[in-house]
């Protein structure tokens, strides 16, 4: 047992690049798992029956079967599609659907959470529907979906692990290739380890500055000097009469 | 004089109950209207209708003569120029008063935020709450709240004001101060339809009282005639449940 080979392996090319493409992993997949959910719960939102099928079917797909079965099935069945694409790719392709399965679920539950008479109200002042979502509504559902998708973002983190079957380069199997060499598993996975703590901590502190910033009354604090400044530049202050 | 608003015979049903049989009502510029009637009357539907929240099964809604139910015009346009206040308020959660006030200015009518601002700070003057300009909307009482909702609609300058039922969700001591605003804005010749069970107002603003039940448009009277001369036996019988 050694510190010092620890502390050598966290400061190794090999344990950087693959904490490099852990990290790379996990921020392109949970941005297109992000997309593809907003899409799928804008067009749950939408209530057409075709749009409802198609969610289900997607919903039904990629949340009824393992993360892992569809990473080997996207890296070794589109090839005989003629559809060829690197491991990395391959790797983001199928992490981004699963994760997009979950976020449309979150994302959805956030936009019912905001009520229907905001959105009447949205309407009565003359918005369009897109006005009524961009302004009202999804300003209202991100502060919703903050906590579960925090959540999702530190899952993702560790699913990215499992990419490893598909030989793409990332922590754990640099870990593991390391200490297969020489059996210093103690000292390969610690620092592995250390790595993904590292990377958790900083999601949650990143989940923290979000939520502050989309809680208004903390944004307005922050923001009151300068609105105070315009109110007694330009304006009458309010609260005189 | 041209009329404002003239709602002609308009049915509307939601799945087998007829909410609406064959209304019909004018509203002249700067007049106060008060709907009447128990619940489930039809009265929110009306008002609904009026601002092309729900649609027409029949019938046909005429804005300043222009026929909006089979206008061209998208409905969003027509929307601007009526103003609506809820029971429930409705206030944007994530924004102070005076973004609620601000938003539909700036983001529809494309005003500069300080000529918003200096109209959102009018406007609260207007409802007599200045000094909540930054205050969140929970925050506020429900006084405080509907008195900003009042603000936030008429800051789209609308020609016509629809209220449905704007005390009905306050505590007795708040009524006072929500009816004080509105009776100001019909004084000064805000044309309005107010539904509300708020007999004081109706006697004080109103120039007009429509007694709605199951659907149907029982009356339409001056209000010194609804309230001292012969009405309709049905809507003398409503009077009397709910003034005693």
């Amino acid at each position: 047992m050694s510190i010092d080979l620890v502390f050598h392996y966290l400061v190794s090319p090999n344990f950087l690049r693959g904490a490099g493409m852990t990290l790379m992993l996990t921020v392109a997949s949970l941005f297109f798992g992000i997309v593809i959910g907003l899409v799928l719960a804008l067009i749950q939102e939408s209530r057409t029956r075709a749009g409802r099928i198609v969610t289900l079917a997607y919903l039904w797909l990629f949340r009824g079967t393992p993360v892992l079965f569809q990473i080997i099935f996207i890296y070794n069945v589109l090839p005989s599609f003629g559809i060829k694409l690197s491991a990395f790719v391959c790797a983001v392709l199928a992490l981004s659907l699963n994760e997009g399965a979950y976020m449309a679920e979150i994302l959805r539950s956030g936009l019912q959470a905001v009520k229907k008479g905001q959105r009447t109200a949205a309407l009565a002042l003359g918005m369009t529907s897109g006005q009524m979502m961009r302004l009202v509504v999804i300003p209202q559902a991100a502060r919703i979906v903050l906590p579960p998708m925090g959540n999702q973002m530190i899952g993702m983190l560790k699913l990215s692990a499992l990419v490893s079957v598909i030989a793409v380069e990332e922590l754990l199997l640099v870990a593991n290739q390391t200490a297969s060499a020489d059996f210093r598993y103690f000292e390969a996975l610690t620092a592995a380890g250390i790595y993904y703590l590292a990377m958790t901590t900083a999601f949650m502190a990143l989940q923290v500055l979000i939520e502050t910033a989309l809680d208004p009354k903390k944004r307005q604090r922050m923001r009151r000097a300068s609105l105070t400044e315009r109110m007694l530049g330009i304006t009458e202050p309010f609260a005189v009469r | 004089m041209q009329h404002l608003l003239e709602i002609v015979g308009i049915n509307k049903s939601f799945g087998p109950t007829r909410v609406l049989k064959n209304c019909s009502l004018t509203v002249n510029p700067s007049e106060t209207v008060v709907v009447i009637g128990p619940s489930g009357s039809g009265k929110s539907t009306l008002l609904r209708c009026v601002n092309l929240l729900e649609t027409l099964d029949s019938g046909d809604i005429l804005f300043e003569g222009e026929n909006i139910t089979k206008s061209r015009q998208p409905a969003h346009l027509w929307r601007r120029q009526i103003g609506m206040v809820f029971q429930n308020f409705e206030l944007f959660g994530h924004l102070s008063a005076v973004e609620n006030i601000m938003l539909a200015p700036v983001k529809i009518l494309g005003l500069s935020r300080d000529d918003a601002h200096d109209i959102a700070g009018d406007l609260l003057r207007k409802v007599q709450i200045p000094e909540k300009a930054d205050a969140f909307p929970d925050e506020l009482s429900g006084g405080q709240q509907q008195r900003v909702a009042i603000a936030r609609a008429l800051a789209m300058r609308p020609k016509l004001m629809l209220y449905d039922e704007p005390t009905s969700a306050l505590d007795p001591e708040m009524i006072r101060e929500v009816l004080d605003v509105m009776t100001t804005l019909s004084a000064e010749g805000m044309t309005s339809i107010v539904v509300t069970h708020e007999m004081g107002f109706a006697r004080r603003a109103a120039d007009r009282i429509v007694f709605m039940e199951k659907g149907e448009i029982i009356e339409s009277a001056g209000s010194d005639q609804f309230f001292n001369g012969t009405v309709n036996e049905r809507a003398r019988r409503f009077l009397d449940q709910i003034l005693h």
